[in-house]
């Protein structure tokens, strides 16, 4: 399996280039790009209004959004100020709720993915009793309402003692361990269906080949559909590290909200007053607790290119 | 305490116990990132020796569920038992002591005031599916083909990583609603007024437009997942395919129609399905921005209410049923997407 | 729980009434521990909280472990029902633990509180408040007023305008400012999930001081019905402040629904006022101070309580605070509770502002930091009839009703009969036990 060069992402003029004489042909290639970096610009730029407005209140006065538009602080006189920003980093359980959240998350990424993972080649590639009713029933549990599951399973969780506040063997929080298992169950769903999908339109000749080589499942699993798969495995990451990352409820319904054990969503949410004081605090807050996550989705988009499957696949 | 940040102490009290946090969970971070990896690949390269083990023959009935066993027990234990709980309870009354079978159905059903939430639920099942679809597609296919790809993609994604915490913020300032003598505050009426020289409008309370407000907010939040899953599956099709097809002189429509949208349908029924379902279980963008309130209730968050609010189980588990069950159309479609993949295969 | 612990857990009270303001070395009488609680408190209300906690730690040793929501409801009722509660809960409304109280989730207090010593300090109808089913489940620290009219005392002098004294005064005063042309009042009633409820507040207050303390009891007990001739009379006299479609209101019923009711005070500050008064709890200062140009106290604004509807029932307050409650019973959380209720503690969250008024008779008058709150605190004192609010203690189910009613009111005063006929269907359910 070869990884082939990427193709270069704007086909059309080049290739226009090599036939210089149908001008007729280039014009309209020179319009159509133009018209595709005009949609591109203007569907990218209304969807950047909100967050916009946002990054640019999290840089004024408190109450200023109240009073006058987001865009009318772009125009002179400037007073933008850090005061938001200076609150939010402030904040005296920042720094361990930071910790937390990486606490709760990565596990709760990494279990799901990897369980995941297993299921869907098995959905994909093998044969066995009530595999598409089993897999369709996977897919419908998506739909169950997390908060129907939060009385049962915690009860279950007091019961074997994974509750917040006991510790297990080595010092760990209890609660933890409770809510990696909680996001593994409430993730899985998603991820079968995804990595299944995904998985199952590799192609068949590879399967095929692998098996004349004398390959089993396992070295199939690793060696062929985990590397192909790549651009797939990482969308889950980054969509299951979201989701549990900016989790709030759950959370608080398994580790709970004391500064110990709360995430970054606990305690950003506990900078504003009870009856939303100081609302603004949550502008400049959003942005922080993005952070993480935008590395995360930076990190692995390198891995959403072009190409890693050419090369091995009959037309 | 956080002196690296120069901050200043609270209570001595309510200090964090930074002892626990460096000396048991940081080793166990650590021990996890490495241990739970290294125990799954333990996992299912021991329990594969074991599978050859047996005889031949039963090999191929075994495997599967070797690899398939870890999923089945976390959900069923996470997701399948609380939801046995939920369908009895949704039989019986709010007591849980009287069966009344499906009583609680027809009950809820003919409420005066569902038929509403009825309709949210159905404007969202067609809008929200719909428009995260068209949306994430045509910027996945177009983002594909210029060269601040990234940068597109990048801002395309930021709403999701924004917290629903900072949801009712964000929407204020472009909903917000100024009485029309004072300058508007959000874009969109600021737009509608200093542009189009209109009336500001009450976008999230006017039940004429408050619906389709909401939906828009989840539809922006939910385009960016769409826009990555789809743009995975578009960088799946091989380029020699698409130069091909422009060898041939098939322009950039036919390709897409012919060639492009085929390979990516398995994957746009994922994504659709997902949002389908996201539709039916929408719940953040509602409570919080109208509490269900001016005509805009749907069932999910009707559930929430019936659970915290009034204590009623059975009520509660009757409407996670309704929902169950309104996602067996879209698995039956899924069941014979499946099946034609395989036939092609 | 060991007798040991008991006894340990009563001598640290002996100590606390002791020493005032704990010299922390009685190693002899710390408790130790922690106590696991469970409130909504934020922001700056949670920092008051942690001031308070701390002679609490100093003096008893115990740790406090706080954790705050705002979905409180569905955060306790989980943790309950999963046999994870915390140890002790403070809520902003009672619904939810009336209906946990009853259903034998929750310790009494009778015989955890030193009541004489409680019957000596609290009100009498403080100490009724946390009774449910004439048993003692939840405690008091800390009051705010409601059904105060905001007001800025310039504006008021420019147009030569009165402080209205009786009902007939109001009236007469916000005739008088809209035939001035401006605008009597400013009503704000978004909040989020909970939108609505600020109208909730005028339309409590106007029944309690209308028709007095019984209709009011029977009313948040669910024996009154909303279409009763009582409940409906208040409803009609508030849509006589609003006046048809809000025209008395700044902005009408459009700028009603649409504005964050903390951003609702504004209207005040502007030259010329948008707005003459606005009625809101005396916890709203803490939003004036967010306002740019921040208002001064006394000089931009200044408060009087909302006139009588009736004299009949003069001196009708209506009031709010977080209740107290023990969900777990421990020697840490039959401490704290304790603490909870002396002045000592109550002072410390008075001098700190935010609007909270002592329930405790020992504080003193002169802790409140300011002349406003001061002048609330006497009103509090003054109050003949102190009433908590009551859509905190209806079920959750029959407030959330109640303040999605304000909004449907608002927007169309015209459909109050059908509004309240789905209010009554709501009250048949939502006080029946789950």
């Amino acid at each position: 399996m070869s990884v082939a060069t990427a193709a270069p992402p704007t086909t059309p003029p080049v290739r226009s280039a090599a036939e210089k004489a149908r001008w007729s042909q280039r014009i309209s290639a020179r319009v159509s790009s133009a018209g595709l970096n005009v949609a591109v610009v203007a569907l990218t730029l209304a969807w950047i209004v909100p967050t916009l407005g946002l990054l640019i209140n999290s840089f004024r006065q408190g109450g200023a959004f109240n009073t006058s538009g987001w865009w009318t602080a772009l125009a002179p006189p400037y007073a933008f100020t850090l005061d938001s920003y200076r609150a939010v980093l402030g904040a005296s359980d920042l720094a361990p709720s930071f910790f937390n959240s990486f606490m709760i998350t990565i596990p709760a990424t990494l279990i799901p993915t990897a369980i995941a993972a297993f299921a869907a080649y098995a959905f994909a590639w093998m044969k066995f009793w009530g595999r598409n009713w089993i897999f369709l029933a996977l897919v419908g549990l998506l739909a169950v309402p997390l908060q129907l599951t939060f009385i049962p399973l915690l009860t279950l969780a007091v019961k074997l003692g994974l509750n917040s506040g006991n510790t297990l063997p080595g010092g760990l929080n209890a609660g933890f361990l409770a809510i990696w298992i909680a996001h593994t169950g409430y993730g899985l769903p998603f991820a079968i269906y995804l990595l299944a999908n995904f998985f199952r339109v590799l192609p068949t000749d590879l399967f095929e080949s692998a098996e004349i080589d004398g390959a089993g499942p396992v070295t199939v699993f690793f060696r062929l559909v985990l590397p192909l798969s790549v651009p797939a495995l990482a969308s889950l990451v980054i969509f299951q590290f979201l989701w549990v990352w900016n989790d709030l409820l759950v959370a608080l319904i398994y580790v709970g909200g004391t500064p110990e054990v709360a995430p970054l969503t606990v305690t950003l949410t506990n900078l504003v007053g009870s009856l939303g004081q100081h609302r603004e605090y949550l502008t400049a807050a959003a942005f922080v607790s993005m952070v993480v996550p935008l590395i995360v989705f930076f990190s692995l988009q390198r891995y959403f290119v072009r190409g890693i499957l050419a090369g091995s696949v009959k037309g | 305490m956080d002196g690296s940040l120069g901050l200043i102490a609270r209570m001595p009290v309510l200090q964090v116990d930074w002892g626990t946090l460096v000396s048991v969970n940081l080793p166990t971070l650590l021990f996890v990132v490495v241990g739970v990896p290294l125990a799954l690949v333990g996992y299912i390269v021991g329990a594969d020796v074991l599978v050859r083990q047996l005889p031949k023959r039963s090999q191929p009935s075994v495997r599967p569920w070797v690899w398939v066993g870890p999923a089945i027990i976390f959900v069923g234990v996470i997701l399948v038992y609380p939801m046995v709980g939920t369908i009895v309870r949704s039989l019986f009354d709010r007591h849980g002591s009287t069966f009344v079978g499906l009583g609680n159905f027809t009950r809820l059903l003919t409420d005066g005031g569902i038929l509403i939430v009825l309709r949210n639920n159905l404007l969202w099942l067609i809008l929200y599916p719909g428009l995260v679809l068209l949306f994430g597609l045509l910027l996945a296919v177009l983002a594909d083909r210029v060269r601040y790809e990234k940068t597109v993609k990048t801002l395309i994604f930021m709403p999701l990583a924004i917290s629903f915490v900072a949801m009712a913020i964000i929407w204020q300032f472009v909903y917000y609603y100024k009485d029309p003598s004072e300058p508007q505050t959000g874009i969109v009426n600021a737009v509608l007024v200093n542009i189009f020289h209109g009336q500001p409008i009450t976008w999230i309370q006017d039940t004429r437009f408050n619906n389709f407000a909401l939906i828009l907010i989840g539809v922006w939040g939910a385009t960016g997942f769409a826009m990555v899953i789809l743009s995975a599956a578009l960088k799946g099709i091989p380029a020699e395919l698409l130069e091909a097809a422009r060898v041939d002189g098939a322009n950039e429509i036919t390709i897409f129609r012919r060639v492009i949208l085929p390979l990516m349908m398995p994957t746009i029924v994922v994504v659709g399905t997902t949002m389908v379902i996201f539709a039916l279980k929408a719940f953040d963008v509602v409570y919080v921005m109208t509490a269900g309130n001016y005509n805009t209730d749907i069932l999910a968050r009707r559930m929430y209410d019936e659970l915290y609010s009034a204590g009623n189980n059975a009520n509660a588990s009757t409407l996670a049923v309704i929902l169950l069950l309104a996602v067996v159309p879209v698995l039956i479609f899924n069941l014979r997407q499946f099946r034609a993949v395989e036939e092609r295969r | 729980m060991g007798r040991q612990s008991r006894i340990l857990a009563a001598m640290a009270i002996v100590i606390l009434g002791v020493t005032a303001c704990g010299t922390s070395n009685q190693a002899s009488g710390k408790i130790g521990g922690t106590v696991h609680i469970l409130g909504t408190w934020t922001g700056a209300e949670k920092d008051s909280f942690d001031a308070v906690m701390k002679p609490f730690t100093d003096q008893t040793g115990v740790k406090i472990s706080f954790e705050a929501t705002r979905d409180l409801d569905a955060i306790l009722q989980t943790k309950i029902a999963a046999g994870n509660p915390p140890d002790v809960t403070g809520a902003p409304g009672i619904g939810t633990l009336i209906k946990l109280a009853r259903a034998g989730k929750l310790p009494t207090l009778d015989d955890k509180l030193d009541v004489s010593q409680l019957n000596a300090n609290y009100g009498a109808d403080w100490i009724n408040l946390g009774k449910i089913d004439g048993k003692l489940y939840t405690l008091y620290a800390w009051a705010s007023l409601k059904g105060l009219i905001w007001y800025d005392p310039k504006a008021f002098a420019a147009k030569g305008y009165q402080i209205p004294k009786t009902w007939d005064d109001l009236m007469a005063l916000q005739n008088k400012i809209k035939a001035d042309g401006g605008n009597p009042y400013c009503v704000a009633l978004e909040s989020q999930a909970a939108s609505g409820w600020p109208g909730s507040d005028w339309v409590k207050e106007i029944v309690l001081s209308q028709s007095g303390s019984t209709v009011y009891d029977n009313w948040w007990q669910g024996k009154q019905k909303w279409t009763s001739s009582e409940i409906k009379q208040a409803w009609t006299t508030w849509g006589q402040v609003l006046g048809s479609n809000g025209s008395n209101v700044y902005g009408g019923k459009q700028y009603m629904v649409a504005t964050t009711f903390g951003d609702g005070g504004q209207g005040l500050f502007t030259s010329p006022p948008k707005c003459y008064m606005f009625n809101q709890g005396s916890f709203i200062t803490s939003f004036f101070d967010g306002y740019t140009p921040k208002p001064t106290a006394g000089t931009d604004y200044a408060v009087f309580p909302l006139p009588d509807v009736s004299s009949a029932n003069a001196g009708a307050h209506v009031v709010a605070g977080d209740a107290f409650v023990m969900t777990k019973d421990t020697p840490q959380s039959r401490a704290l509770l304790k603490y909870l209720a002396t002045a000592d503690a109550q002072d410390i969250w008075v001098k700190r502002g935010g609007g909270k008024i002592a329930i405790n008779k020992q504080v003193s008058l002169n802790d409140y930091p300011d002349a406003i709150s001061k002048s609330l605190a006497q009103v509090v004192v003054d109050t003949k009839i102190a009433r908590y609010d009551a859509g905190d203690l209806m079920p959750s189910d029959m407030q959330k009703a109640y303040w999605g009613a304000v909004l449907k009111f608002v927007q169309n005063q015209s459909q109050l009969d059908s509004i309240l006929a789905d209010l009554d269907k709501t009250q048949a359910t939502a006080y029946a036990s789950p």
